[in-house]
């Protein structure tokens, strides 16, 4: 494979992570949340989509659609349910309560779909590749990955700095007594963080089917690079996360190409020695703990 | 609740004549319990000591020194993969094997521990699950250790091959009571392990690691012996749990094995020895008897056949495991965060002021 194409889809792969490492990011923005749920509420939206398309021959943007307004419901749901019960939470209960998520969707879409692999076919291939520079092949996967990342970035760019919900959602993170005590109500915040977050995580995991296959694990492999592309981006800040995603996807691709077999874990090793250099990430500003 | 007055009150193993009366209960009514059960609760019962070692050593690290670890699955592998490698490959007997392969995990143990130092919440959880992850796909990689296609383990015997002692356990009854003396082991030295100077440092690590480097405590060394320790007795419980199984690959250790032990000190309390073993053992029954026969458990079994056969799919209904594991750990954390030892304190504290 030449380089241009390796770089180009490298970049793709890294801007699925990005998108998806957004979903993590925007929770934990909010509430300081790890949600190790997030691959599989995504998953279970995608399955919705197949669904749909499978056994009520839905138009595809129609199953898109409706897949969208549930996600967005099962992200609120599991804020609501889940989430809001626990009394001062630890870090720790927090991870166990959102790995319980985890594992109650995937039981239940195993449940309901079956652990086999299923057919699912996007409108998108990356078969079709277009050529528009000498040289430079692009498929349309990767155009319409690009497409979607820059939409979805520049929306959420617009929301978090000129409206009001966006303006609430990062007073809430920066302080969550003085943003009640200014009238803003905290928990429905946090459960608009958690819809947007499960509605962006399900359109980076539809892009993603186009490249893997659609089974209740498919989303296990890309939530933990995507995870490790949000710590690569420190976290906290946006732009962080879609470079840590960049990142992600080019190690992965170019290492994968040299080195087939040890393609799931180099770019895992290279996080963790990352993290042993820069411990709070390559972008968030130097965090210094209090006593 | 209890005052106590001596330094030596804190230490002493056996608080009260109580404890130590139903702690001799216990201990004869494991080893009697052979005798009158059937022997697939035999292999059901090695699995829950096997998991209990392997809780104990994780409840030191998690529940008493404060380092989350998700990739406990790890060193569960190399303690499996290295004893039976060292025994068949290098015919090194049983005992040696054992503890050289828990030897090898406490290494690897120490140098997950090395990044533990920098990283902390969020940042340790994605490191010790990228370990996890690496080593079952060195493991699935490398023709050594027996590929995707798995490794068997030998016949289990524990005496000296090379100087012709040979006493072959194999059935379950006698793997049953060497399990069962190891477990034993495992658990006074954790107690005693949590009750000395080391102990100590690791649970004033977990309340403030920079208070605890203020009074004197040595965070490199102490943070790297917890994760070491801890991988100790996940190497331990590997090694035994390779014999358990008879045969096992690098999927058997994925990430939700992680998990799983993770949930186990969780809901048995953490920080908490009893907790860790009762967790273990709950946690193990339901995952490997119960919603292994759910379909022959009366009404409900039928009950929920009908919903699989209407609604869902009826080949799937082996993961409602994972569904009940959900809402437990979810439960567990909503309700009673201390797990099963924070309800015995409550039940316990309950009769002891009882009129008040």
């Amino acid at each position: 494979m030449p380089f241009e194409q390796l770089l180009v889809e490298g970049l793709a792969m890294g801007a699925c992570y990005g998108l998806f490492g957004l979903a993590v990011v925007i929770i934990y923005k909010t509430s300081e949340v790890i949600n190790f749920g997030a691959g599989e509420m995504a998953m279970f939206s995608t399955f919705i989509v197949f669904h749909l398309l499978t056994f009520y021959n839905c138009p595809f943007w129609l199953a898109l659609l409706s897949a969208i307004i549930f996600a967005a419901v099962l992200g609120v749901l599991v804020q609501y349910i889940f989430l809001r019960p626990a009394k001062n939470p630890t870090l720790l209960s927090l991870i166990v309560i959102t790995l319980g998520v985890e594992m109650l969707l995937m039981g239940f879409a195993s449940w309901k779909w079956g652990a086999e692999q299923q057919e699912f076919s996007l409108p998108i291939s990356y078969m079709i590749t277009y050529e528009p520079i000498e040289g430079f092949i692009i498929s349309q996967w990767a155009l319409a990955v690009f497409i979607i990342a820059a939409i979805v970035v520049a929306f959420l760019y617009f929301f978090f700095n000129h409206t009001n919900l966006g303006t609430a959602m990062r007073a809430t993170q920066q302080n969550k007594h003085a943003a009640k005590i200014m009238g803003i109500n905290t928990d429905r915040v946090f459960a608009f963080s958690w819809a947007f977050s499960s509605v962006i995580g399900l359109i980076a995991a539809v892009l993603l089917t186009a490249k893997t296959i659609l089974d209740p694990q498919f989303m296990l492999e890309p939530f933990l690079k995507a995870f490790a592309a949000a710590v690569l981006g420190g976290l906290m800040s946006i732009p962080g996360v879609l470079i840590g995603g960049a990142i992600m996807g080019l190690l992965e691709n170019f290492f994968g190409y040299a080195w087939p077999v040890w393609k799931p874990i180099t770019a895992f090793l290279v996080i963790v020695l990352m993290l042993c250099v820069r411990p709070s990430g390559l972008f968030a500003k130097h965090w210094v703990k209090k006593v | 609740m209890d005052m106590k007055r001596a330094y030596y009150e804190d230490i002493e193993l056996f608080k009260s004549g109580t404890i130590l009366f139903w702690t001799i209960v216990l201990l004869v009514a494991l080893f009697t319990l052979p005798l009158i059960s059937s022997n697939y609760y035999l292999y059901l019962f090695n699995l829950i000591m096997v998991h209990v070692i392997l809780a104990v050593g994780l409840n030191i690290l998690v529940g008493s020194t404060g380092q989350i670890s998700l990739g406990h699955a790890g060193f569960f592998a190399i303690g499996a993969y290295a004893t039976v490698l060292l025994m068949t490959k290098l015919s090194i007997p049983f005992f040696p094997a054992l503890i050289l392969a828990a030897f090898i995990a406490a290494f690897f143990g120490f140098i997950l521990g090395l990044p533990a130092l920098r990283l902390e919440g969020p940042y340790l959880t994605i490191a010790t699950l990228a370990f996890g992850l690496a080593i079952m796909h060195i493991i699935g990689h490398t023709e050594i250790f027996g590929g995707r296609s798995g490794l068997r383990a030998p016949e289990l015997n524990i005496g000296i091959p090379q100087f012709g002692w040979n006493f072959s356990l194999t059935t379950d009854l006698s793997k049953y009571y060497l399990i069962l003396i190891i477990t034993i082991g495992m658990v006074l030295a954790a107690i005693n392990i949590l009750k000395t100077k080391v102990g100590r440092a690791f649970v004033a690590i977990r309340d403030s690691d920079i208070a605890a480097e203020v009074i004197g405590i040595n965070l490199t060394i102490y943070k790297t012996l917890s994760f070491a320790v801890s991988a100790f007795y996940a190497g331990i419980a590997g090694g035994l749990f390779a014999f358990v199984l008879g045969f096992f690959d690098p999927v058997t250790f994925n990430m939700f094995l992680s998990i799983y032990f993770l949930v186990m000190i969780v809901v048995g309390g953490l920080g908490s020895i009893m907790g860790s073993i009762t967790g273990a053992a709950f946690i193990t029954y339901l995952m490997y008897a119960l919603f292994k026969n759910i379909r022959d458990v009366p009404y409900l079994g039928e009950f929920l056949v009908n919903i699989s056969q209407r609604w869902l799919s009826i080949t799937g209904m082996d993961n409602l495991s994972a569904i009940a594991l959900g809402l437990v750990m979810i439960g567990i954390m909503i309700f009673e965060p201390m797990g099963f030892f924070g309800v015995w304190i409550r039940i316990k504290k309950y009769w002891k002021t009882w009129p008040f």
